[in-house]
């Protein structure tokens, strides 16, 4: 499926759309629809009268107060996640106009800025739909389990502090850790397909974000100590070495995580440690 | 006898940081939330959290000195003794996220930095970034991840709760359990447990649109209301002065927008169609300028949000004819703007499509936080200064050390239990610690520290209290069955009212539109500027509107992942809630933190220094009255932020330029 990147080319274009977008007019919201899962997909359009500064949160929110179609059918709200509305929770991910995104910070001028333009929804491809625009994002949250991500702790007792840290090595850490797990790295990753089946999980491909959360609690002076069986999990299957370099998931993160800068460290690291282990023999 | 478990509802700060200390202590969790709790609105803080650290301390500041800042920053409505334990705990609480791996930033010599916030003279607050609440939030959903590979938590996301289960009545009330739907199937189930914590968060959708998650309807505490729990101080809602009106929500622009230079104005036509820029300066209203020449646009918070509402709501002179106000910074040199704002222009630019460098800003107060909450008690620790202590000033001695148990009891089964035995409400949900206004960068703070104070509390309950008298295992089935049963029929009852002829847009019986028009009668009657007839009238809209839902029509009769019954139901309970805050803001004639009546424009001590209660009726009627506020730790002083004083400009100035 071809895809269009948020960051690539269409920032500049998006501005220039939003100079010239016409007040008071009418836009068709084309949105892909599925009643549940197994069930056939439809597309249904929607015509919203666009108010100023409007997203395409508030488009679906115009609509599940008027659930008509534009040839006049009745129909139901449609169906989609959401929470903070302020691109932190991460939530409201789907794909507009053929590229994954937030859609809170979707704003409708700059993508159908002239009376009768369409703007398209569709759920996210690479994740089961639940209904309509809403997916199941399980599978992601299990890849954070497989890179035990987190920092193991001696229980959640005062304890003193915790090991000092250069302001450098917090930027490091620090931009990795504003991913939100929206998913829009494994939506474009070319190597991150679909996988319905739970029992698959834990041996098809982490995905971009899960690999720069290990090099986060790699780099993390107490988180180090499970270093190892992060990068024993990263090289074996549906580890580090299913990532293609196509190099997309960087391109559309929407916190700019340094994606592929994570995997090429979390690449290095493996490398070392194989050599440890076959030298070693642990 | 098999172990008693312990049901969390929602999982942001307050619901984590319990789950997490109940988890280790061995007591297994079921912990509930209707989003992936990696998303829970906690994410949204930005500022940064407050605590006494080293080099405040050698300047003269204390634990004791936050917990003073924090009683008078909440004009004095706050129960005393949890907030000094809060206090006590803030530093411990701090080392420990430091240890969980939160990317605090860092001095030089690798130390955690700190930076000015309101309320206070002293760096106190910690901070990632800017988006403090993400990584704190993040750090403790790692925790819960770790445990929950471990099989101590079990997580039910994309559950909704329903309603709490409770045996006996009165003062004997328990709470057993829980029960909820699963938001994709449908599926109506019951669940036991020892004891429920609730830490499900605010209630901004009652407001209509505010800073708060979609998710954040105050539906859970309205539904432990309608049980008969006790809803305090529910008037209590922070309104922040300078958010972006959007057409799906606010979001914060931070006051450091005002601290750079910014002007606020509208134009003096009412109604004025020109853009702003072609609006030449004699035909401006820079109406915080002419009204405050001392202060210009950086007066308080509170009087900024008061100004700037009557300016919109009753003069109607907001701009384009709605409730917004320009904050212009386009006079300023674009590349000192970057300088020094950079991320918060980025910010407005993304989610407005208009770059303030070079357009005027447009914003409006936003509802942003709930003081009030579930009603929750506590057993008082071992301070007793024998009278209420004075004021207390930097440097001073301390009246009292910052032992663990000085202020509540660690470990008592009712710390932070509501009036229902087994029911525990937990962050902001419950009306503990802020009083009538928050100091900002104590939230975080209150979420964290009731999840791993309280918990404690919690263990102990199910390990000695009244489960181990009678287990929850043992109860009849018929309880659960019942309350499931009845939870069953009102969602069929919802549901089963489906549109059939009748015209899906007709506003009469959509809940979507009686959200709407809740949202917009809640915000103009009871948030920056009360009087008793507008509550009343409000009052009076509350009922048309309870009464249109009574007949309430869904556009949605699937019995799969209808969410539209969700928020349906949620409505119902939404309005409840409404009827609660409203009345307790009519029944409360002064003005205290803020709560602003322009018709009893002083505080009143003797009258009101009282925890307002909210009550529901089994027949769904309310009822409010007043108790006392134990207020024994510390003498209530005028909350005066030293406007009275000679220094006072260019302390206020601080204030204003270091709070968003």
């Amino acid at each position: 499926m071809a895809i269009a990147y948020a960051h690539e080319s269409t920032a500049d274009q998006r501005r220039a759309n939003r100079k010239k977008a016409v007040d008071g007019r009418t836009v068709i919201c084309k949105v892909k629809r599925c009643d549940g899962p197994g069930k056939p997909s439809r597309w249904e359009s929607f015509k919203v009268p666009v108010e100023p500064g409007m997203n395409v949160i508030a488009c679906l929110k115009h609509i599940a107060q008027n659930p008509v179609t534009s040839d006049g059918k009745t129909t139901t709200p449609v169906v989609y996640d959401s929470g903070c509305l302020e691109e932190v929770c991460g939530a409201c991910t789907m794909v507009i106009n053929g590229t994954a995104r937030q859609s809170c910070s979707c704003l409708i001028d700059e993508y159908a800025p002239r009376e009768g333009d369409t703007i398209t929804l569709e759920p996210m491809s690479k994740f089961p739909v639940i209904r309509d625009l809403w997916v199941d994002r399980a599978r992601l949250f299990n890849s954070l389990k497989r890179v035990k991500a987190w920092v193991p702790i001696d229980g959640a007792y005062a304890l003193g502090a915790g090991p000092k840290e250069s302001q450098a090595n917090q930027e490091v850490r620090y931009d990795i850790s504003e991913c939100m797990s929206c998913g829009c790295c494994m939506e474009a990753c070319p190597q991150f397909n679909i996988e319905p089946d739970e029992s698959k999980w834990d041996t098809s491909f982490v995905g971009p974000h899960a690999i720069a959360q290990a090099r986060l609690f790699n780099a993390h002076g107490v988180g180090k100590v499970l270093k190892n069986d992060r990068l024993d999990e990263l090289m074996g299957p549906g580890g580090v070495s299913d990532c293609g370099n196509a190099q997309n998931c960087v391109k559309v993160c929407p916190k700019g995580v340094p994606l592929t800068e994570s995997i090429g460290a979390i690449g290095r690291q493996v490398t070392l440690r194989s050599f440890a282990r076959f030298f070693k023999g642990r | 006898m098999s172990q008693e478990r312990v049901i969390v509802v929602g999982g942001g700060l307050a619901g984590l940081a319990a789950s997490v200390r109940i988890a280790e202590a061995g007591v297994p969790v079921d912990l509930f939330s209707m989003v992936p709790v990696k998303r829970s609105h906690s994410v949204c803080a930005q500022g940064g959290i407050n605590a006494c650290n080293e080099v405040a301390r050698q300047q003269g500041y204390s634990e004791y000195q936050h917990f003073d800042e924090t009683l008078y920053g909440g004009d004095y409505l706050a129960d005393q003794n949890p907030v000094l334990e809060m206090t006590n705990w803030a530093p411990k609480i701090i080392d420990l996220l430091d240890r969980m791996g939160v990317p605090f930033n860092r001095t030089p010599e690798q130390n955690r930095d700190l930076r000015l916030f309101g309320g206070s003279l002293f760096k106190r607050t910690h901070f990632a970034g800017a988006t403090t609440g993400q990584q704190l939030l993040y750090a403790l959903d790692e925790q819960t991840r770790r445990y929950e590979a471990e099989g101590r938590i079990t997580k039910y996301e994309f559950w909704e709760f329903l309603w709490p289960i409770t045996v006996g009545e009165g003062e004997d009330k328990r709470c057993v359990g829980i029960v909820a739907q699963d938001m994709r199937t449908m599926q109506i189930r019951s669940f036991r447990a020892g004891a429920v914590v609730m830490a499900t968060g605010g209630c901004g959708l009652i407001f209509g649109k505010s800073t708060n998650s979609v998710i954040c309807t105050g539906g859970a505490a309205s539904r432990c209301m309608q049980n008969g729990a006790w809803y305090a101080n529910g008037e209590m809602i922070q309104v922040h002065p300078t958010a972006i009106p959007g057409a799906d929500k606010l979001r914060l622009m931070s006051e450091s927008a005002r601290g750079e230079g910014g002007r606020v104005w509208v134009p003096r036509k009412q109604g004025d169609t020109r853009k702003p820029t072609d609006i030449p300066e004699p035909e401006r209203l820079y109406f915080l300028e002419e009204k405050y020449p001392d202060y210009g646009n950086l007066v308080p918070r509170d009087i900024a949000s008061r100004e700037i509402f009557d300016i919109c709501v009753n003069q109607d002179m907001g701009v384009a004819g709605q409730n917004q106000v320009y904050l212009d910074l386009s006079h300023m040199d674009p590349d000192y703007l970057t300088r020094k704002l950079g991320g918060i222009l980025e910010i407005y630019e993304k989610f407005v499509g208009d770059d303030p460098r070079h357009t005027p800003m447009r914003i409006f107060p936003g509802v942003h936080y709930s003081m009030g909450g579930m009603w929750t008690t506590y057993t008082p620790g071992s301070y007793d200064p024998g009278g209420r202590h004075g004021m207390h000033n930097p440097g001073d001695v301390t009246p009292v050390d910052t032992e663990i148990g000085r202020g509540m009891q660690l470990g008592a089964h009712n710390n932070m239990m509501t009036n229902i035995t087994g029911l525990y409400a937990f962050g902001e949900v419950n009306f503990a610690f802020h009083g009538a206004t928050r100091l900002g960068a104590n939230a975080l703070l209150s979420c964290i520290f009731d999840g791993l104070f309280s918990g404690v509390s919690v263990v102990n309950y199910v390990r000695d209290g009244a489960p181990k008298g009678e287990p929850t295992d043992g109860l009849d089935q018929g309880v659960f069955d019942r309350a499931a049963a009845q939870e069953q029929a009102k969602a069929d009852r919802l549901i089963g009212s489906g549109v059939g002829d009748s015209d899906p847009t007709d506003p009469t019986h959509n809940p979507y539109a009686i959200g709407h028009e809740l949202g917009v009668e809640m915000t103009a009657a009871s948030t920056v500027v009360k009087t008793g007839p507008r509550l009343e009238q409000c009052l009076t809209k509350l009922d048309e509107l309870t009464q249109r839902y009574q007949g309430v029509k869904l556009s949605d009769s699937g019995m799969w992942t209808n969410q539209t019954l969700s928020y349906a139901r949620a409505v119902g309970d939404m309005l409840i809630l409404a009827r609660v805050i409203a009345e307790g803001g009519l029944l409360r004639k002064e003005s205290r933190g803020s709560h602003y009546r322009t018709d009893y424009p002083d505080r009143d001590d003797p009258n009101f220094m009282k925890t307002t209660i909210g009550r529901c009726h089994p027949d769904g009627s309310t009822s409010i009255e007043f108790i006392p506020v134990r207020a024994d730790l510390v003498e209530p002083r005028a909350r005066t932020y030293g406007r009275k004083d000679s220094d006072s400009k260019s302390k206020s100035k601080q204030e204003a330029v270091t709070a968003s």
